[in-house]
Parts: C-alpha cells; structure tokens; sequence
C-alpha cells in the first residue's frame, strides 16, 4: 500500500514561502513525477514527503494516517538521493542491509533480502566491494537496492539519474520505469527533465514557484495545458505565443500553438514571416521564423527541407490544436 | 596536452625535493650529532661533522643531573591531558557548527581562530595572576587547562573543516533507513570521520607536547615537562651545548617516533579538503 495525500501543505524558510498550499492525490502503486524548473520546490516537496523537512503548515496523510509529526524512518518510505549518498565505509552487501539491520531483522532474513535485492539489480558479483570501486551506474543501482529492499510503501527519487551520462541515463530511466511497474509499488520522483517526466510518469506535477500548476497524465499535459506556464514547460522545442488580437482573435489574451503544429508553406495562406535561422536535424527542421507583429515563431516541418535564412513563409496553425489563454493565463476551453 | 613528465624533470625534482628535506632536518640532524660530542667539540671551529669522539657520557650526566623520567611523565600528562579535554569539547562544538549551522556560526569560527592571533606574551600577566590566586602555578592542572584552552580554536577549526566534508545526504540517507540519532553516530558518522578525528588528535597533541611559552613561565619543578627539562641546560653559568642537545634529543624522541608512525594519518589530516 502506498496512497500519498497532500493537504494544504505549506512550507517556509524564514519569511520565503517555498511551497505554497499543496493538495495532491497519489494513488497507489503509480509514478509521479514532479517536474518544474530549478528553484520550484520540488525537491522541497519530496523532503517534506519524507520528513526530512518539516511542514509549516498542512497535512500530509500516507494510506490515510498523518504523518508530519512520524519520523523519516516511520514513515516507511525510501529515498534514493542524487548523490547516491552511500555510506562510503560500507561494502554493497553493508549499504543494502543497513535499513534492515537498523531495523533489527534476523541475520538470515537479511541476507536472504540483500542477496534477492542484488540479484534484481545485477549487483550480486560486487556485494562485497565498496562504492568507491563502483561505476556511477553501479552506484546508482546500490542506491536503488538499498532503496527496495526495505519494502518500502512508496520510493522518493530526487533527481537520481542526473549524475550519469546522456546514454546511461536513457538506460537507467527505462530499468527504474520497468522495476517500479514490477514491484508495484508507489514513486514519486523528482526532475527538472521534462522528457524524463514525459516519459516515465504516469502523471506529471508540474511545479512553479511553489505552486502546483496542473496534475495529470503527460498526453493531457501535452494536449491540455491548464496554464500559460505548464503549456511552456512541456514540450520541446516551446509552445509559441502570440498575442490573440495579433492573430485576429480579440477575445483571447494570448493564444498557443506547437511548433509542431504549425503548417509550413512556400505561398499563400495563414501567417506570413521570414526565416531567421533553419536547424536541420534529418528528419525535423525547426525553422525560427521572424513573423512581424506576431514575433518570432517555431515551427517543426518533418522531412527534408530546402528552406533557408532569409526565405519566405506561411505558417498556418492546424485550428483544433490552438490553445486560448485569458489575461491571467489561465487555459480558455470552448 | 599533458605535461611531459621526463626522465631528467623527475631527477631535478626529486633530489630538489631530497635537498628540501635534508635541509628541514638539518637542525635535528646536528643536534643529534652534538648529542654524542664532547663539550670541547661541540663548539669547536670548524665544526666537525661525523669524524669526532663519539660519546654517550652527556647523556649520563643529563640523567644524573636531572630526572628525565618526571618531566617525561609530566609532557605526557598535560600534552595527553589537554588533548583529550579539547577533543570532549570540541567535537560537539565541531558537529553542531557543521551540521546545524545558525547565521551566526561563521562568526563565531572566526571568533575562536581571533584569540590565535594575539601573541600568549600578551596575557601572561593576567593568567600568571589568575593562577597565582587560584594556586595553579606549578601544577598540572594548571597547565592542562591553559594548553588546552589554547589549542582549542584549532582543534575545532580542524574537525569542523573534517565534518563538513561528510555529505549530508548520507546523514539524511541513514536516517530514513531508520537509524536513530545515537546509531547514526555510532555506524555512520565516527567510522567516516575516523580519520580526522586521528589526525586532530595527533596535531594536537604534538602541538601540547611541544608548548613552551605557559609551560616555562607557569611551572617550575613539580609540573614541569620536558620543555623546561630542556630549558634548564641554557642556563646563566654557561652554555652547554652537548648536554643541551642531549636533554633536547630525549625530548622530542618520543614525538618524533609518534609523529613517524602516524605521518600518514598527519599527512591526510593536514591536507584534507585542499586535496581529493
């Protein structure tokens, strides 16, 4: 079991409000990640999940008891920190097994969890080396074990993959993704990535200064942004934004479209602009286009292009894929 | 591009490294030599180096004339002494100042590190009249307390330096694997701090052992240690410079055989955090 409830949950240091009233719903066994830029809160959050940080205000119920007064170690959930944070003076086989020896198991019973932990993580062959004769992967993978092998009602990953390079780091997000569906059991975890967040959430909170933006699955995220700034933050390259009475809607402040989304034209129809600079990458071309009183735009064409700097387009916005803001950026729906 | 480390760079650098260390050990090096001289050799011109009438007859009248044993036990009491009351103190200090840092802890390093840079000469009159008042001069006590207060901002100096290099994250990491405050002490923190520990230790007490301003102006006889054992040889009547070298070279034998059992532990502690 792992049902994680937030309510009204606040968080100051000094007079800075970090997290500013959080209410949040995390049913059990999902992946939630926490997503925003750097400076949001949310690894303050996480912390406060934790109880490593304690709340200034609200609730924080987990399968339905509050917890903000329990421990971190009552509280039956395990971190895996960016840092890894292994006791350096510890073996493997030591690093895995010090939740359950600090939570005084049998000798046996230990062993048998350590050596089950090690083999789901490929760590049996390096149970008795220390961290520093580990790769980062390895580490990582110690970190995780440590993680598991208490059983823990919901894992709390912060940042755990930014350590490691681009192509270990596409390798590990898919092997935590497939363990966590395996084992079950609830995770949140914390990244500034939006494509880690993307990809292996089963829903996304989207934080902003301390605020929490939108809740929901990535597609709805992508598809139905709730705001100015959760529609900027995912995807990639951005959402363009062009004022609504520029483009001849004078009832919307500001109205969105995808780069992607945009059809690209040698003549005629919809927006008319000049390219400022075309990145060809194979198979996508983004062409940043100088469109005048709209400003500049993004457009994603697929395939070859033979665009250049300095040629003229149109760009038409498939209309179903607008999105309408009002004056406070909140998401206008028909 | 790396730097091409030739066969004649690492010549040139290590006997200039050999020269630097021979040089650094001269004094001792001669001392000792002077230990072994008649009185007449030892300042005869020019001075002879190896080739002179070796003698241990300086080291008998140094026993016969002084007791050897009573300062050495003494320099053991107050260096060992002081050592472990400033380790009691400061590694609470040390610890809260590393792990629960107020606004204010900063200052309050600087502070202690400020009463190092007043020369002891200083405050010699108030303390001599502070111990006078309260019959310290000449006892143990005494100068246990003051070495101990002295080394004292460097000793925090050094362990608060250590602490901060243990992340935090793997004290947060070992309490949410539920170890309580006393285990995260116990299996965590000491067996990683292990290391500085020892070599604060080391430091200091080669630092108390080698005191002499306090030592020579607050005792005399019963609390005197081996500095003033030393000291008794320069005395109005003469210098003499054998039995001088002689009582000097019982001095600092046994800090010198500590100090070459454990260089490796001074070594790291010295240069920790300026090197990883």
């Amino acid at each position: 079991m792992g049902q994680i409830t937030l309510q009204g949950v606040r968080k100051s240091f000094g007079p800075v409000n970090i997290i500013k009233d959080a209410n949040l719903d995390i049913e059990n066994g999902s992946f939630v990640v926490f997503v925003g830029p750097s400076g949001c809160g949310k690894t303050t959050l996480l912390r406060l999940i934790a109880g490593l940080e304690d709340v200034t205000g609200g609730q924080i119920l987990i399968d339905g008891k509050n917890v903000v007064d329990v421990p971190p170690a009552k509280r039956g959930l395990s971190m895996v920190f960016q840092s890894y944070a292994l006791y350096p003076h510890m073996s493997v086989r030591g690093n895995i097994a010090f939740g359950l020896k600090m939570a005084g198991l049998p000798r046996p019973e230990i062993d048998r969890k350590v050596e089950a932990a090690a083999a789901t993580l490929n760590l049996t062959p390096y149970l008795d080396r220390k961290p520093r004769e580990l790769s980062g992967g390895q580490r990582q993978r110690v970190a995780i074990g440590r993680a598991i092998v208490r059983e823990p009602k919901a894992f709390l990953f912060d940042e755990p993959l930014s350590n490691l390079d681009a192509a270990l780091r596409v390798q590990m997000r898919l092997e935590v993704t497939k363990l966590q569906k395996q084992l079950g059991t609830t995770a949140i975890y914390v990244t500034h990535d939006q494509v880690e967040a993307m990809t292996m959430a089963d829903k996304i909170v989207v934080l902003n200064a301390g605020r929490i933006e939108q809740y929901g699955s990535p597609l709805e995220l992508y598809e139905r942004p709730a705001n100015l700034f959760v529609a900027g933050f995912i995807g990639s390259p951005k959402m363009n934004f062009v004022p609504g009475e520029a483009a001849g809607e004078p009832g919307v402040a500001t109205l969105g479209i995808r780069p992607e989304h945009l059809k690209i034209g040698k003549e005629g129809e919809g927006w008319p602009g000049t390219v400022s600079v075309a990145e060809h990458l194979g198979r996508d071309t983004f062409l940043y286009v100088d469109a005048g009183t709209l400003g500049m735009l993004t457009a994603r064409g697929v395939g070859e292009f033979s665009l250049k700097a300095g040629d003229r387009v149109w760009l038409s916005p498939e209309p179903a894929r607008l999105h309408r803001f009002d004056k406070e950026g909140a998401a206008v729906r028909a | 591009m790396a730097r091409r480390v030739t066969a004649r760079r690492i010549w040139v650098s290590t006997a200039a490294a050999w020269l630097f260390g021979f040089l650094i050990f001269l004094p001792i090096l001669w001392m000792v030599l002077t230990s072994f001289k008649t009185e007449l050799e030892a300042f005869s011109m020019p001075p002879k180096f190896l080739l002179f009438h070796w003698t241990t007859e300086n080291y008998v009248t140094v026993q016969e004339r002084s007791d050897y044993l009573h300062h050495a036990v003494n320099s053991l009491l107050i260096a060992g002494g002081s050592t472990l009351i400033a380790m009691i103190i400061a590694i609470p200090a040390a610890w809260s100042m590393a792990f629960a840092p107020t606004q204010r802890t900063k200052d309050i390093l600087l502070w202690m590190l400020s009463t190092k840079m007043m020369p002891s000469v200083g405050v010699l009159v108030p303390i001599y009249l502070i111990f006078r008042d309260f019959g310290l001069l000449d006892r143990r006590a005494g100068l246990v307390m003051i070495l101990c207060l002295g080394n004292l901002p460097i000793v925090i100096w050094m362990l608060f330096t250590y602490f901060k290099e243990i992340p935090k994250d793997i004290l947060e990491a070992a309490r949410m694997d539920g170890a309580t405050i006393g285990r995260e002490l116990v299996y965590v923190l000491t067996p990683m701090a292990v290391p500085g520990l020892a070599s604060t230790l080391l430091l200091n007490f080669i630092l108390a052992w080698n005191e002499a301003f306090w030592t020579l102006n607050l005792s005399t006889s019963d609390a005197a240690p081996l500095t003033v054992f030393i000291a008794s040889y320069s005395s109005p009547e003469g210098l003499f410079w054998a039995k001088l070298s002689a009582a000097s070279t019982l001095a600092i034998a046994p800090i010198i055989i500590l100090g070459w059992f454990t260089q490796r532990q001074l070594v790291r502690g010295l240069t920790f955090g300026a090197v990883k």
